[in-house]
């Protein structure tokens, strides 16, 4: 089969043919490597989804490290730690907090989506997938919100 | 600025021959009412302007799918796009993720190469005299027929995963594949999932949808893709149970 990359007998070409090698001209671009996967200009349903997907995705691993930085404060003992704490209940923080839970529910809500989608079963309904789980998740967001900003009052 | 019969829009063209050394954009006002077509704007363009102008084009009604380009960003065939359908300044782009061979015609050998190789590129027509559901195959409920797609590369184009990965092989020829299945006449249905089988191929689509989004022929490749997906995970099922347990008790390899 042509086009595979199973080890299998294959046409050799087909490689260099597929990276556009033998084209003579520039290969056609909507815009410069993965700055492609957020253009805008072609903004559908499941395109705002992949977009969506991929910076929450990155925001999600920016906190993992994030949060492990910010553990690492308890080597420096409780007067580090605890003035960590004081700093963290700011409304600033608060706020980065309730950014934090937008992007797990997003990711999360929009993964699920997808793991539904790409089992094949509800492919014809990925638009009302999403908007439902996102409205799913503003009903959360809200909630955690309100949780994040009352608690401890 | 007005014509006669109508007014005068602005065009965006993308230009390049053989040899230059980046393409770049140039501009050019052409009569246009509201039947003007993209495609009859840059034949205007062509016969009033500038004859070397590299243009693909055939039947004018969306069925042979060589005019395909991007106008303001979207994938759309030339032929049935009105520019009156859009505002202001019209650019207008040869479609992505292929090399480009002149102005806003691309190489298509890429886009084929992507196609198994029972793809019968050319093929006698298939007229259907008496379709309803009770002629359909054994296994088909209804005819849907995958010879709608007009391999016009529009989805290629659309699809973000080829703007960052020259080798997955992309919505029609996955597309292509998993209405093999659907109707194999003839064709090796294990070599067709072998070929599927694999990250550049079934495993490498996004979800995107945006190829189902630009497709003028309805194939809606992002869903035959998520069922290719369904049928290579009832293999790998089906495989799973085949494996026969290891005599020693040890876990399989």
């Amino acid at each position: 089969m042509r086009g595979s990359r199973g080890g299998r007998e294959r046409d050799p070409g087909v490689e260099e043919i597929l990276r556009g090698r033998r084209g003579e001209g520039p290969i056609s671009r909507k815009a410069p490597g993965p700055v492609a996967w957020f253009d805008v200009r072609s903004m559908t349903t499941g395109h705002l989804a992949f977009s969506i997907h991929r910076i929450t995705g990155i925001g999600i691993v920016f906190y993992l490290y994030l949060h492990l930085a910010v553990l690492s404060m308890l080597l420096g003992g409780e007067d580090a730690w605890s003035g960590f704490l004081e700093l963290a209940t700011t409304p600033l923080f608060l706020g980065l907090d309730v950014i934090l839970v937008f992007g797990l529910l997003v990711h999360g809500l929009n993964g699920t989506r997808l793991a539904l989608v790409g089992s094949g079963f509800v492919a014809d309904h990925q638009k009302a997938l999403f908007w439902s789980g996102m409205a799913f998740g503003a009903i959360l967001l809200l909630y955690a919100a309100l949780h994040v900003f009352t608690a401890g009052d | 600025m007005t014509t006669k019969g109508g007014s005068t829009r602005r065009l965006l063209l993308h230009r390049y021959r053989r040899g230059d050394a980046e393409p770049h954009i140039e501009e050019h006002d052409v009569p246009a009412d509201e039947g003007t077509t993209v495609l009859a704007a840059l034949r205007w363009i062509q016969l009033h302007r500038d004859p070397s102008l590299g243009l693909r084009h055939s039947c004018f009604h969306a069925s042979c799918g060589t005019c395909g380009v991007r106008v303001n960003g979207r994938e759309h065939l030339a032929c049935v796009t009105m520019l009156a359908d859009h505002e202001g300044t019209i650019a207008v782009d040869p479609i992505a993720n292929l090399p480009v061979s002149h102005d806003v015609v691309v190489d298509m050998q890429p886009f084929f190469a992507r196609f198994p190789d029972q793809h019968p590129i050319v093929r006698a027509s298939e007229p259907l005299p008496h379709a309803d559901a009770t002629d359909a195959a054994d296994g088909i409920d209804e005819h849907e027929r995958f010879e709608d797609c007009i391999e016009c590369g529009l989805c290629l184009s659309a699809c973000p995963i080829a703007a960052t990965d020259a080798t997955y092989l992309g919505p029609a020829a996955l597309a292509y594949a998993q209405r093999l299945l659907e109707e194999p006449r003839g064709t090796d249905r294990e070599a067709i999932l072998d070929w599927a089988d694999q990250v550049n191929a079934a495993w490498g689509c996004h979800a995107a949808f945006e190829c189902t989004e630009a497709c003028p022929s309805d194939v809606r490749p992002a869903q035959r893709i998520m069922a290719l997906r369904r049928e290579l995970r009832r293999r790998r099922r089906r495989q799973g149970r085949e494996v026969p347990e290891p005599e020693n008790g040890t876990a399989r390899p």
